[in-house]
């Protein structure tokens, strides 16, 4: 009976979240049906929906485990090669492998088993290179991670192993989705279960080991198979948004994987705030938004007012990159700190906004006057 | 010796860019020994140089616009520390170094706003980008000077740090920097002081990194600055004399795994040693044996 009525309020925000996302799904339908196929919106939706499954597998390491990994690139470069490689039709090979014979590999695997492989690639690689780089400790770990993307972007752009990467030439014509409802059902799931696991004693443990090695260690949790789990368990996420990025972009290039992007995923992070997975999500969709959408006026020559040619191609990255940076001083809990984003939190949040502000004197009297 | 006679213009090649990548890493473990702080935007810093020097040269002469690259070079050095790290100095060490990437982001940004993201020729400076030839080689003279030069201006330092005031307050804030605050040394003037000869001496290495080759973009900076992170790792992270040995051995090799045509690992080399220096060697070649307190 007790355990009943501790459960019930649980149960009963996991019902609003789901009705929520039940009906997020069927805006996005209704959504597909309305507008053209083509429009910005989608671009952004897929886009921030794949950098959402970043970011929280980022900030799985980040924020909850509080190892400080710049590793994110070169593990959804794996991912995405490892999806396109296999996935490529046997008969478009010889096109796209045209400088190596029509490659090594001449079979291909189901898409959702490629995407799973993608996964377990980048996983299996963040094992072998956790082994040595998870003794290290934060800003070392920082550029040892930052190193092993560099490696593997030279590494997959090496010709010697070309018949299997296609050296620096593009990989293409490997199945992609085109609908949104994908991107969004594939990292809502991932990032379901990353959910999950942080909730589970496994999370507990990364907070901490987050809080206090020393103390963590002393309660009896093992440093070095929780900080290796945490970095597997990110990488596979990396790893299968990397997948998803290559459908995304239906072409994909090692070149592409620079540590700017994990610069990227970085600060998507810091701006959702550290150690909040909503933050993560809401603001890879701001910043995807801000950067490839609602920003772009600043690109466009032909609005400047003054003769002063300020607006031009690049403007919008640079007022972007100066907002960034006001956040990162000022505002360094970022949009939800590391809280998490519930609905009877934000009612509680506008009841209380009126109170919290100082209300002009007359005002506040007509107030106290309806009260009684 | 046929090694040698053969590799002579990447061993050349490589003493050069170690000399410019000592340049940089100075600036690196000057401010990780003060701050404890990869200040990921020096190499970014290090590009502004080559822009300034590229957009100053169209508009004054020679002579005036390499001091004009270095003192702009050294207020951006200080502004960057000012703006973005000063705020930060009582928050965690995470935020700090957030802070340092996103600085590198902003420059980077600029700098792309700014040239457009085209290809910026570097001027040809005379003399020094005169062709000479050593030993059989044919190189420029900037690969000649570049060594001298670096030791030179390394000795200088040295000298400064050992022997002056200033020096010794930073010798003081980084072995302790509460203490050091405590004894009455100005913190914040010992550290404008070490981005100001940090940037300094990346202002004259962009200089010579650059005559050897054809142009600024603005993402140039982020692989010699990574690459003079990690020779500032190897000599141990703190110590000047340690980050130029570093420099150099990282410079050489380099060049001489691009002279045996392994040209795409050239950059993944300078990251393995890096993890295999970390996990041998975790303080580097003269680095302090550092103990944690609980």
């Amino acid at each position: 009976m007790e355990n009943q009525i501790t459960k019930k309020p649980i149960n009963k925000d996991m019902m609003i979240s789901f009705t929520l996302l039940a009906l997020l799904f069927v805006v996005l339908v209704i959504l597909e049906l309305v507008l053209p196929r083509t429009s910005i919106l989608f671009t952004v939706l897929k886009k921030g929906a794949i950098y959402a499954l970043v970011a929280v597998s980022m900030n799985l390491l980040n924020g909850f485990t509080g190892l400080f990994s710049l590793g994110q690139a070169g593990f959804m470069l794996l991912g995405a090669y490892t999806y396109a490689i296999f996935t490529i039709p046997v008969a478009a090979r010889s096109q796209v492998y045209q400088y190596f014979n029509g490659g090594l590999i001449q079979f291909t695997l189901p898409v959702f088993v490629a995407m799973i492989l993608a996964g377990l690639i980048a996983a299996g690689f963040a094992f072998l290179i956790g082994l040595p780089v998870l003794k290290l400790k934060s800003d070392y770990l920082a550029i040892a991670t930052l190193g092993f993307a560099e490696i593997m972007r030279a590494l997959f752009q090496w010709d010697k192993i070309g018949v299997i990467t296609n050296g620096s030439n593009l990989l293409r014509k490997y199945p992609v989705f085109k609908t949104t409802i994908f991107y969004f059902a594939v990292s809502g799931i991932c990032i379901a279960i990353i959910v999950l696991l942080i909730n589970s004693t496994y999370g507990r443990a990364f907070k901490a080991i987050r809080d206090d090695e020393v103390a963590a260690e002393a309660m009896g949790i093992n440093l070095a198979h929780h900080k290796r789990l945490s970095f597997v368990i990110s990488s596979f996420f990396a790893g299968i948004s990397g997948a998803l990025l290559a459908m995304f972009q239906t072409t994909i290039q090692a070149s592409q994987f620079k540590s700017a992007m994990t610069y990227e995923i970085l600060l998507i992070v810091v701006i959702g705030g550290i150690g909040s997975v909503t933050g993560s999500c809401i603001s890879s969709f701001l910043f995807i938004a801000c950067s490839e959408w609602w920003l772009r006026f600043l690109d466009n020559a032909n609005l400047n007012i003054t003769s002063l040619q300020i607006l031009r191609p690049g403007f919008r990255k640079v007022v972007f990159s100066v907002v960034i940076m006001m956040i990162v001083l000022f505002y360094q809990k970022g949009i939800m700190g590391d809280k998490e984003f519930n609905l009877g939190g934000l009612i509680k949040f506008f009841k209380t906004l009126p109170s919290q502000h100082k209300l002009p004197a007359h005002l506040k009297l007509a107030k106290t006057k309806e009260g009684k | 010796m046929e090694f040698l006679t053969t590799n002579l213009p990447y061993i050349l090649a490589g003493v050069s860019t170690g000399g410019q990548y000592a340049l940089i890493a100075i600036g690196y473990t000057m401010v990780y020994g003060i701050l404890r702080l990869i200040n990921f935007a020096h190499g970014d810093v290090f590009m502004a140089a080559g822009l300034i020097m590229i957009y100053s040269y169209t508009i004054m002469p020679l002579w005036i616009s390499v001091p004009f690259t270095i003192i702009l070079t050294v207020l951006l050095g200080f502004t960057i520390e000012r703006v973005a790290y000063k705020p930060l100095r009582t928050a965690p060490r995470m935020s700090i170094m957030i802070s340092a990437i996103g600085m590198s982001y902003l420059i980077q940004n600029i700098a792309l706003y700014i040239t457009g993201g085209l290809l910026k020729n570097y001027p040809k400076i005379p003399w020094t980008s005169d062709s000479i030839t050593i030993a059989g080689a044919i190189t420029k003279r900037v690969t000649a000077i570049t060594p001298f030069l670096t030791i030179l201006l390394v000795i200088a330092l040295v000298l400064l740090i050992n022997h002056t005031k200033i020096g010794m307050a930073m010798r003081a804030v980084s072995i302790d920097f509460e203490t050091a605050q405590l004894m009455g040394i100005k913190i914040d003037s010992v550290i404008s002081m070490t981005f100001i000869i940090g940037s300094f001496l990346a202002a004259i290495g962009s200089i010579l990194f650059f005559s050897n080759y054809p142009g600024v973009t603005p993402t140039v900076g982020g692989m010699p600055g990574l690459k003079a992170f990690v020779a500032a790792v190897f000599g141990g992270i703190g110590s000047i004399p340690g980050a130029v040995i570093g420099a150099f051995i990282i410079g050489i090799c380099e060049n001489i795994i691009k002279g045996l045509g392994w040209t795409t690992f050239s950059d993944a080399f300078t990251f393995v040693l890096l993890i295999i220096v970390l996990m041998f060697m975790p303080t580097g070649l003269f680095g302090e044996k550092v103990t944690d307190k609980v």
